[in-house]
């Protein structure tokens, strides 16, 4: 098999990889994926209705902090007319009050309008009247990719991989500071990591937030507060700056609506992570992550998908087939949800005990698996964790050894390890050795993935073989059980779900006839 | 002939390559320009905290203004060791056969451990080490053991919920993790699970037992639970104490 490398140079697979069995997966994967995908094109969820709301031009909050979504999807819900979705409602309402989907939540807010209980109109002239305001709301999104695009452009990309550095102080104005250091530093994404508890939530919280534990709430407007910072830094330090947020949780396409209209670059957004390791129930979050990644999708955003997090739950050498299959299934999400290749950023991690002697060579056969088998993904790669004691000294060398695999194996986007992992979210400095660390890694040896072959048939290929022949039969087993059953059996990350267990069930309905969501036709159809 | 210096146990001082030099390594940030200044003022720093000696042998510009320095310094400070007393889970561990027998000998029944990261704290890895089958850098976890029946209950779980899981399952013991304690979030959440298990009238007939990398055995007792465990305890550890307790206080 071919692949691209970064320079576009075309070279030889090294692991001699099954391309039948890559075929087979794949193929499964698909016949997965659109298995859900019947279930999801039949239902809807508040959250994803929320989103509606919020792309019609919706924001702000009740007397009672209550977010306007919130208010209008709880009223549409109280009305007993979600399966017909939030657009119908308000280009319903808009006809028969001649107001702003904005004032009419306002409105619902006060009291004064029960949007279920207004007359009908036209089915056409409602869709008409909200396909205008989606328009506008696209224009919104094309202009902030425009921004995107013309910075890189004047700037040029940055080099691969890219050194991807976290801030996570709980208050948005510190994590400016420790963002614009960062930057200063080398950083080229910085992700604002969200305080503990907030994928939980059943709504976003609004406005600029200082309080929040390991992390900082996202809102918009630190959404937007972050971005006006790092575009400041970018254009003294000439490179662009990417920021990275999380769209996981109850919430996720709202944040991913949010991303879009304040130019964040990358979200944290996987098919399966919410179900696995924070109890959300299966079908809330599938219908949710496909809506989720429409917007991510269109609007540019670089996804980042969760498996590390297998192998923070379960054993990286026994459950590494359990990565490369959930990748294989984020992968045809992702395409069902219209997102490209370049967008996919497949995670994976180098959580190896460290002990274990050949462990470095496991860690290279997993990370160039995943460069072989999706050559055109920008590779998301996360640092040893699991592993990590406290003893700073020997945590920066596995750091050291985890950038070694990285540049080896040409991956696109490195999480920094940082020497303090397991004792506090990082102080300044730590970012600081991290980059230096990773820079150092990358520059000393930055070719040295062009130059070196695997032995044939050697304990590097043979690992990867075996992943693969692994994942190959899970995929084709998931495609007999059904990923439901298979998630109820606890496949992934040794993690049990039940289908009607988990946290946010009852938002989730049926759709009826007559439910439209004019997002999903235009930003799937629309230019990309 | 030469002789080296013994140690003083009742003024103990740091050792880097001589009895009593009082060699210690620092690094930290002050938010001041890099620059000659920057270093004589973390040279002044390091002297007010006791330091003779001081030495900058590096400093970086982390770029805002702020700078990073590696120092060291030699302490003029020391410690008694022969007063020190740390409150320690007085038992002597047992192996996983061990407990295994002490369960069939002194128990005759299978015990009921629950446990969970509790609130809203999502790190699993503590909890995970200590139930899970596989366990933890060569030590097997709770799920492995013989006459324990283990209920890893995960990340995020509420204390009602965890009360009513431990009323259901009739557990023996509650194992619960805090990893998240930036700014003491988990103190007022560990509180009220010992508070909902008194209104129940469960928590004389539970071991109740907490972990984390910043939780110690005084803290745990503090707060009403019968121990805590930081970072390195096993799943033996936990186990050990469970069941003796168990028998200690005729809970069998």
């Amino acid at each position: 098999m071919n692949y691209e490398l970064k320079k576009g140079v075309k070279i030889l697979s090294k692991l001699n990889l099954d391309l039948e069995k890559i075929k087979a997966s794949r193929t499964s994967a698909k016949n997965i994926a659109e298995d859900i995908q019947s279930f999801i094109d039949k239902h809807t969820t508040v959250s994803t209705e929320r989103t509606v709301v919020r792309l019609l031009g919706v924001d702000g909050v009740d007397e009672i902090e209550k977010p306007l979504p919130n208010v209008v999807v709880d009223n549409i819900v109280e009305g007993g007319g979600l399966e017909r979705g939030a657009a119908y409602w308000i280009g319903n309402a808009m006809l028969n009050l001649d107001l702003t989907p904005q004032e009419i939540a306002e409105k619902i807010a006060t009291g004064e309008v029960d949007i279920t209980r207004l007359p009908a109109k036209n089915e056409q002239d409602i869709k008409d009247v909200i396909v205008e305001v989606a328009k506008a709301t696209m224009k919104r999104i094309d202009a902030e990719k425009k921004i995107r695009e013309d910075y890189i452009k004047a700037f040029g990309p940055s080099k691969t991989p890219n050194l991807y550095v976290i801030v996570a102080t709980g208050n948005i104005f510190e994590d400016l500071v420790q963002a614009r250091a960062a930057a200063k530093q080398g950083a080229d994404i910085v992700a604002v990591i969200r305080t503990t508890g907030q994928s939980l939530l059943d709504y976003v919280p609004y406005g600029a937030t200082t309080e929040g534990f390991g992390g900082t709430y996202a809102t918009q407007e630190n959404f937007r507060l972050m971005r006006e910072v790092l575009d400041e830094v970018g254009e003294e330090e000439k490179r662009y700056i990417k920021l990275t947020n999380y769209c996981s949780g109850l919430c996720m396409p709202e944040i991913a609506a949010m991303g879009a209209v304040e130019r964040v670059d990358m979200m944290l957004n996987d098919a399966l992570y919410g179900i696995l390791f924070r109890d959300i129930n299966m079908q809330r979050t599938l219908v949710d992550q496909y809506f989720s990644r429409v917007i991510n999708g269109y609007a540019g955003i670089i996804i980042n998908t969760g498996e590390d997090n297998y192998l923070t739950t379960d054993d990286a050498v026994d459950a590494a087939h359990t990565v490369l299959a959930s990748q294989f299934i984020n992968e045809q999400f992702a395409l069902k949800a219209g997102l490209p290749e370049e967008q996919m950023g497949l995670g994976h991690a180098f959580e190896i005990e460290p002990t274990l002697e050949d462990g470095f060579l496991l860690e290279l056969a997993q990370a160039q698996m995943a460069r072989e088998i999706f050559p055109k993904a920008p590779l998301k790669y996360m640092p040893p964790t699991k592993f990590m004691t406290g003893n700073i000294f020997k945590g920066h060398i596995q750091n050291t050894m985890f950038n070694m695999v990285s540049i080896m194996t040409d991956q696109g986007i490195q999480l920094l390890g940082m020497l303090t992992e397991a004792i506090h979210t990082p102080h300044i400095h730590d970012r600081y050795l991290a980059i230096e660390n990773a820079k150092y890694v990358f520059n000393n040896a930055r070719h040295l993935s062009d130059e070196i072959e695997f032995k044939k048939d050697g304990v590097i290929q043979n690992r990867a073989k075996k992943v693969l022949g692994d994942a190959t039969e899970l995929l084709n087993q998931i495609e007999k059980d059904g990923l439901f059953q298979t998630i109820e059996g606890g496949k992934f990350g040794g993690v049990r779900r039940s289908r009607t267990g988990g946290k946010g069930l009852a938002g989730v309905s049926l759709k009826d006839k007559g439910y439209f969501n004019p997002f999903i036709e235009l930003m799937l159809g629309g230019e990309r | 002939m030469f002789e080296i210096q013994k140690v003083d146990l009742t003024r103990v001082k740091p050792y880097g390559d001589t009895m009593n030099d009082g060699a210690i390594q620092l690094s930290f940030t002050l938010p001041v320009p890099y620059g000659d200044e920057a270093n004589e003022a973390a040279r002044q720093l390091i002297k007010k905290m006791g330091f003779e000696e001081p030495a900058v042998v590096y400093s970086h510009d982390l770029g805002i203004n702020y700078t990073y320095f590696i120092m060291y310094g030699k302490t003029i400070h020391t410690v008694d060791y022969t007063s020190i007393e740390v409150p320690k889970v007085e038992v002597d561990v047992l192996e996983k056969h061990e407990i295994e027998d002490y369960i069939k000998d002194n128990i005759k029944r299978d015990v009921v451990i629950l446990g969970a990261c509790t609130g809203t704290d999502a790190h699993t890895v503590g909890i995970d080490a200590i139930f899970n089958m596989k366990g933890y850098a060569g030590h097997y976890g709770l799920e492995r053991y013989e006459g324990v029946e283990s209920h890893n209950l995960g990340s995020q779980v509420l204390n009602e919920e965890l009360v009513a899981k431990a009323i259901e399952l009739k557990a023996d013991a509650i194992l619960v993790s805090q990893v998240v304690t930036q700014k003491d979030v988990h103190i007022p959440n560990l509180t009220e699970l010992v508070e909902l298990l008194e209104a129940e009238g469960l928590r004389d007939k539970i071991v109740l037992v907490c972990g984390g990398p910043r939780l110690s055995h005084e803290l745990a007792k503090e707060l009403g639970y019968d121990a805590g465990f930081g970072t390195g305890s096993y799943a033996e550890d936990v186990a050990t104490f469970v069941v003796t307790e168990m028998v200690k206080r005729k809970l069998v």
